[in-house]
Order: C-alpha cells, then structure tokens, then sequence
C-alpha cells in the first residue's frame, strides 16, 4: 500500500498504542496525527513516560502499533513483515538513541560503517564511508578509539555519523542530549543544523527546550496525545529555526 | 544465652558461627527455590554423571559370584588341561616331524602332587555344525553317558544322558542359535538331536572357547566355536585323524589348595619343554573370561562416567555463568548489608554443594539400582549376581566426583563476585565483551548472520571453548562407539552368522550411554545458546534497529553454537580413537569408514544447530524497542 503524489515522507494517521490488559491498561500513544515534511524537522517535547519515544520506535519500525497507520516514504510500515520493517530500518530510517547504544567492542569506525555491512555493502564502500562520515562529525582522528576511550559527546556524534551511514530518509532520534552536558550539547545541536542545512528530515524526541529550539515545528505531547503544535520557522528554513534560535545561549 | 544455647547443642562453636551457618543455608535454600528450573537442570547434569560413576565402580566382580556358583554346581575343575598334536609348519598332520597329543603326560597329571580328583581325559575336536540355514564351528567334547565327579555340566534343559545320535549343547551357543531341546543339527554331514543344553564352569563359553588357543585347520567355518558335548564315540569319529582336525583330549582336576591354582598350572607349564606337551590352565583364568562380558561393560561405563562428568561440570559452569549478573548483584546487596565477602562465596557455593549432593545420592541410588541389569552374567553361568555391593569408597568418590564438578564450575565465579567491588556489583556490571580485532576485521568480509556471529561469538571466548569442549566430548563419546563397533565387525568371527552376546550387550550399553551423552550435550547446547543469547541482547536488539532482520540475528545467534560445534566435532574424531586407544586393552582398533565419520561430525553441526534455532528464535524475537528502551532506564 502505497501513497502517492506530494505527500510527506512520514506521517502517522490516528496512531495508537497500548500496554497491559484490563485496569493495568495504558494507552502510551492516543490516536495521533503527524505528517512531516521532507527536509522538515520536527521535535516531539513533553514530560518523561508522555509517550515520546514509543510514538518514535513506531514510525521507525521498532515497534508495532496497537492501531493507525504509519506512512514512510509513500510505505504503510505498520503493517509490514519482520524482514520488509528491517530492509525498511537499514535504507530509509536512521536512530539516534539517547544511551548512544554503540557496540563496546567496536571503533568508532567500525560502528559507523556496521548499517552499510548489514545493507550488504562492500567492507570497502562501508569503511570509505564511514571515514567520510567521522570526518563530517568532526571524529576522524578518534576513528580507532573505542566507545569507552570516548566523550558523552564524541560517542552521540558517532551515533549520529552511525545513522547516517545508509543515507536515510528520515533520522529519529530519541532524546539526543539526554545524557550530554552543555558543552556536548551545543556540539551535538552544531551537528543537526548541518543535518538541517543539508536536507536531512529530521524527527527528534526531546524535553530539553533548547534542541526543540532548533526545529521547524515544535509539538508537545501530554498523557500520549498531541496537545500543542508551533510553527517555530513559518518555513523550513527560517530565522527563528536552527542554531540561530539558541543566540543566548552561544553567548 | 544464645551463646550458651549454641554452644551446648554443638561444642566448639561460638553462637556467631551458628548463626552464619544458618545464614548461608537460609539464603542458598531461598535462592534455589527462586530459579528451581536452574537448579534441577543442574541436578540432571550431574545425576547422569554420578549414576554412569557408579554403575562402573559396582559392576567391579559382579560375575565372580555367578561363576563360584557354576563352579560349585558342576564340580568345577582347579584346572583344565590339554593336549594337543604339533605338527611343524608347511607339514600335513601324520607326515615326519608330527608329535601326538600327549595322552601319557595328561594321565600322569591325575598322580601329580596335590591332585585330589580328576575326570577325563576326554576326547575333544574341532567340526562344522549345521543348524537350520547356519553352519558354524564347534567344539566336540567326547563325555561319558554317567555325570564325571569333576566337571558335570549343570543341565538347564533335556537331559544329560548322552546317547549315540544325541548331543548336549552349551547354554550361550544354543542360545546364539536359537537351538531348544528336540532339534536337529547336523555335523560333518550326519544328523544329531539335542538331547539337552548345559552349563560348565571348565570352559568360558561362547564366544571366548578359544582364549587360550585353538588349532584349526582349513575348510572349517570362520566362526567363533560354540561347544558341544557328545558321545566320546562320536568325538572320534568327527575327528580326522589324517587331516587336519585329529584328536586332542581335556583333563579336569581338582587340587587340595583350589587357590594355588594358578601358580600350579605356571610352574607345570613353565616347566613342561616337549612341543606336545600338555598345557595347564587355572579356574581363575576361566573366570576372568567368564567376567569378560561384564568387565568390557564396566570399563566403558567408567570412561564414559568421566565424559559425562565433564559435560556435567561444562552445565554446570554455563548454568552458573548464565547467573554470573544476577549472582553478581546479590552479592553486592549482600556485601551493602554488612555480609564478609568470605560469606557472600560461601551462599553460592553452598547451594551448587547443595545440588551435588543431593545429584550424588540419586546417582548412587539409581546407580545401585540399574547396575543387576548390566551385571547379568549371561546364559555361561547359573545364578544371579544379586545386588552389585556400592562400597564406601565408591561413594566416597561418587560423592567427591560430584562435589567436585560443583566446585570447579562455581568456585571462580564465586570469589570473582566476593572481590568484586560492591558499588560494581550492586550496579549489576557484567564483564565488558573482549575485542578480537582481527576477527571483527575478518567478519566484514562475511555475509551477516556470520558477520553477527562471529563478533558475537568474539565477545565471550570462554564461552565459545566451552562449547567447542562441550561438543568435543560429545563427539569424542560417539566417535568412540563407531570406532568400537568398527572394530567389533572386523574382529575375529566377523563373518559368524551369529550374534556375539559380548557385543551385543557391550551395543545395548553403548547405545545407552550415547543417548545420555547426547541428551546431556543437548542440554549444553541450550544452556550456552540461551547464555549467548542474554548476554547478546543487546546487541542483537541495535543489530535489528540498525536494521538485521530477525532471521539474520537468529542465524547469527545460532553460529555462535555452530561455529564451536564444528571445531568441536572435528576434535571429536582424534579424540574418540584415542579414548578407545587409551583404555581397549589389548587388540587392535578399525578405522571406521569415512562415510560414518563424515555423517557424525555433520549430525553433531545440524543436531547443534536444530538445538539452538529455538533458543535463539526466541532470543531475536524479543522487541528490540523494549531492550534498548530498558538500557536507559
């Protein structure tokens, strides 16, 4: 099933999801509504447990709905197979985890170039890449370090480099600088405006004010559902969005 | 008063040792009744290592009783004697240089000093036996009609009234034959009915008749001989006097000092230069043949006692190491309330001593139990052997096999958790995976489910030795059997048209003892993958968010057994022929066709892999969101 014709690259139509049975039922996402615009960022704010990061592991995938449809690239992902959603994570959907989930053992390199090794690119095409990608995130010269010979920051940029390896359409990223200080903070936000800058459709759950700052829209979300939306830009690219929105704190 | 109150009830101890005992055996209990899966896979390792130990320390003389028995019930000799002709090499029997059997020397044997009684000498040769579509190789002992004072076969069936036409039939051969009293057999070509079937204790029965030597001539069937009695009439005329099967004759002899026997039949043989000259053997020989079907039992029972022990201590370390986490962050609470380090060791190996323990009485009570089954003596003699004795040394090293295997899988753990720091521990860190960069290097080259898990596989590279050795013994157990029956095939009476009883209890246990090593391995297998797969949850939860498919992470879960199981299994091969090698005894071995050894190590690969699929089906099935939300949290 497939849409056609102008349409977003993801949207998500009356998205439900529930856990638990009977009085233990919650419903951590409710009915909502989403389209996102390609090249568009979007930041998803609200208190912890509100249902951020579950309406995030759905539109990549990760997780099933209960109800509601999820549209990627003109795709109905909710109702795809096992082996349809993995092709769909490794081409189309980039993640961007909070706990950086990098493998311990690997370099910085080699967990960049692991999306391209399991898209079945050649161990040569995947390593050029990712070296090109650790040079873009400013790591080339921690390219043989390990996680733990890391940053907070340094690991979130090699995360971020990790989830562009497979040029996708869309990069989710779940709370991004949750675990950042404020200098690592400012390195990881540098980095998504030059995502921004470049085109890159970007959704980011977050409840710090200062990279919802950045996005195009900002939506807050209470108790699973939508409940306020802002147009921080009036376009993709406006005064108001990207770095330029956090002047005060730069100075 | 609590000191006092402890000290009375156990002198020596102060009430705080009371108390710490009781501390440690509270927790240890508590904690096995929480994982009581855990604990009674535990339990089954080490239960089929301690009943397999014991059955071979108990089968030790199990058939020495059965064979007294016979020895009373048929009068018994001290020794058998024989004479037999020579004749030199490249010559016919009758031509120059031909010796007799030397009838003169046997009968002066009935003189010699500290004979009591005798019987015989009876006339003995060599003949082929037709019984319905089989011919086989016989025996033919010319005996008297009325029972002899030394040597009167025990009759099980018929009669022992032997009558021209007629023949009595040893108990083990008939049965090989399937022959009952009221058939007809034919020897060299005449016709003869069996009259009755026996039991001696002068001569080991089929298919040992031969153990001290037997000289046949051509045209004789290749077969082990089964022996029969006949008239001494008809011995003679089977006998070929100028052909290659003449007379030779069996003197039975009872000695005042039945226990010198063997030191008279040495000294008189040693003795004794003439090339005819009559050669004595004692009736400890005979019982030690006569025991050989229980002692091959009870040499492979012990060998595979300790290849079960082995997979029992490799359960049990991936059973423990499975728990390393959750054991680590016990120890951490316990240490945060004050516990010595000394005492936190002491709750884990406390209830992995607990298990063995109670693994030990059910092996030594199943052991004890089993063991009359495989302790029968075969149709050779009259009796039972009853229960097999399980002495205090046996379980004394049943006990200590088992504690042992306990010790040994838990005692690193246990102190590596007790030094642990308790901030460390309470933070439930396991140790971080190794990197093999050259591995991970190599496995970019390979397609994914390999690539998955080789890296997996690289993580934790005890575990994968522990697989390869698990498999290994696995494989080194079945090897070991192929070989055996190899070896059996080719051996002597190969070409019998019947069953060896020998062999065919030693297949009965072989059989038994590779579906417990199977089964135990089996376990292992699960064991470890499910071990893999916890700890690689994680990792295989980012694999799939990066966009592996389930199939691919199962795939690559289950390499991380295959992988090992393939190195295993090749060890396997040098390792059963060497097993067999090391404790055969004498003889020599057969190289099984390849075609076997091929099918084994690939059974063991695609048995390892069916084994682990579900494990680690269940393993990448698992949301990936769920894992690596619980990673933040």
């Amino acid at each position: 099933m497939t849409e056609t014709g102008g349409s977003p690259v993801l949207r998500t139509v009356r998205l439900c999801k529930e856990f638990g049975k009977g009085d233990g039922l919650v419903r951590a996402v409710d009915e909502v509504d989403l389209r996102v615009a390609e090249a568009e960022t979007v930041a998803v704010m609200g208190p912890s447990g509100c249902g951020k990061s579950t309406l995030l592991h759905m539109m990549g995938g990760l997780e099933r709905p209960t109800s509601g449809e999820v549209w990627l690239a003109g795709s109905r992902v909710d109702r795809m197979g096992e082996r349809a959603l993995a092709r769909l994570r490794r081409t189309a959907v980039g993640f961007v985890f909070q706990a950086f989930h990098l493998v311990e053992e690997l370099t910085a390199r080699e967990n960049v170039e692991l999306p391209a090794l399991l898209a079945g690119r050649s161990p040569r095409a995947a390593r050029r890449r990712a070296t090109e990608l650790l040079d873009r995130v400013d790591l080339a010269d921690r390219a043989k370090f390990l996680p733990a010979a890391l940053s907070g920051g340094q690991r979130q940029r090699v995360a971020i480099a990790r989830a562009l390896s497979n040029d996708p359409m869309v990069v989710l990223a779940d709370e991004p600088t949750g675990n950042l200080d404020s200098a690592a903070t400012m390195d990881v936000l540098r980095l998504f405006d030059s995502l921004r800058s470049m085109r890159q459709t970007l959704v980011i759950v977050t409840h710090d004010p200062r990279i919802a700052a950045t996005a195009d829209r900002l939506i807050s979300m209470r108790d699973g559902a939508f409940v306020d939306e802002t147009r921080l830009t009036g376009g993709t690219h406006g005064d108001r969005g990207g770095l330029g929105a956090l002047a005060g704190l730069e100075g | 008063m609590a000191t006092a109150a402890a000290s009375a009830r156990w002198p020596g101890w102060r009430a705080e040792d009371v108390g710490r005992v009781l501390l440690v055996c509270r927790l240890a209990t508590r904690d096995l009744l929480r994982r009581p899966a855990a604990a009674i896979l535990m339990l089954v390792a080490i239960v089929a290592a301690t009943t397999t130990l014991t059955l071979g320390l108990a089968l030790h003389g199990t058939t020495s009783r059965p064979y007294d028995t016979t020895r009373a019930a048929t009068g018994g000799p001290d020794i058998v004697a024989q004479a037999t002709p020579f004749w030199p090499k490249a010559t016919t029997p009758g031509s120059r240089g031909t010796l007799p059997a030397d009838l003169a020397g046997l009968r002066a044997l009935t003189h010699a000093a500290g004979v009591t009684a005798s019987s015989g000498p009876y006339p003995y040769t060599f003949a082929s036996m037709t019984a319905g579509r089989r011919t086989v190789l016989i025996m033919v002992e010319g005996r008297d009609q009325a029972p002899a004072a030394v040597d009167h076969p025990d009759v099980t069936a018929g009669h022992w009234t032997i009558r021209p036409g007629e023949v009595v039939v040893e108990r083990t051969f008939a049965d090989a034959l399937g022959l009952q009293v009221g058939d007809r057999v034919i020897l060299n070509g005449r016709s003869f009915l069996v009259a009755g079937i026996a039991v001696t204790a002068a001569i080991p029965p089929f298919p040992s008749l031969c153990w001290f030597g037997c000289y046949l001539g051509p045209g004789l069937p290749d077969t082990d001989p089964g022996l029969i009695w006949a008239t001494e009439a008809t011995a003679r005329v089977l006998a070929d006097p100028s052909g290659y099967e003449p007379l030779s004759y069996l003197l039975n002899l009872k000695l005042a000092n039945p226990a010198a026997a063997t030191a008279f039949a040495d000294a008189y043989n040693q003795a004794s230069t003439a090339l005819n000259a009559p050669y004595l053997v004692s009736w400890q020989g005979i019982s030690t043949q006569d025991s050989l079907l229980v002692f091959n039992e009870q040499r492979i029972l012990t060998t595979a006692s300790w290849l079960l022990g082995l997979l029992a201590v490799a359960s049990v370390a991936v059973l423990v190491g499975g728990r390393m986490a959750e054991q680590t962050r016990r120890v951490g609470l316990l240490k945060a309330v004050g516990s010595t380090p000394k005492l936190a060791a002491a709750v884990l190996l406390a209830e992995h001593l607990a298990v063995a323990l109670v693994a030990a009485t059910i092996g030594l009570l199943a052991g004890w139990l089993v063991a009359p089954l495989l302790a029968s003596p075969g149709a050779g003699l009259v009796g039972a052997p009853g229960t097999p004795p399980v002495t205090w040394p046996t379980v004394g090293l049943v006990v200590a096999v088992a504690l042992g295997v306990a010790v040994l899988a838990t005692f690193i753990p246990a102190v590596r958790a007790a030094r642990m720091s308790t901030v460390a521990a309470l933070a439930d860190a396991v140790p971080p995976p190794k990197r093999r960069g050259p591995l991970i290097v190599l496995s970019s080259h390979l397609p994914v489910p390999l690539l998955l898990g080789l890296r997996l596989m690289a993580r934790r590279p005890r575990r994968a030795l522990l697989s390869v050795a698990s498999t290994a013994v696995t494989a080194t157990g079945i090897v070991a059997v192929l070989v055996v029956h190899a070896s059996i095939d080719h051996g002597f009476g190969s070409s019998s048209v019947l069953d060896n009883p020998q062999d065919n209890r030693l297949s009965q246990v072989m059989l038994v003892l590779s579906v417990a090593l199977v089964l135990l391995a089996a376990v292992n297998a699960v064991l470890i993958t499910w071990a893999a797969v916890l700890d690689a949850r994680h990792a295989s939860a980012l694999a799939r968010a990066l966009g592996a498919t389930p199939q691919q992470v199962t795939a690559g879960l289950s390499a991380v057994q295959v992988l090992p199981a393939a190195v295993g299994a090749l060890l396997g091969i040098p390792g059963g022929w060497e097993l067999v090698e090391a404790v055969k005894g004498s003889g020599s071995l057969t190289v099984p066709p390849a075609w076997w050894l091929i099918a084994a190590v690939l059974g063991t690969i695609a048995a390892v892999a069916v084994i682990t699929a579900g494990p680690a089906w269940l393993g990448a099935s698992r949301p990936a969101a769920e894992i690596l939300q619980s990673e933040v949290a």
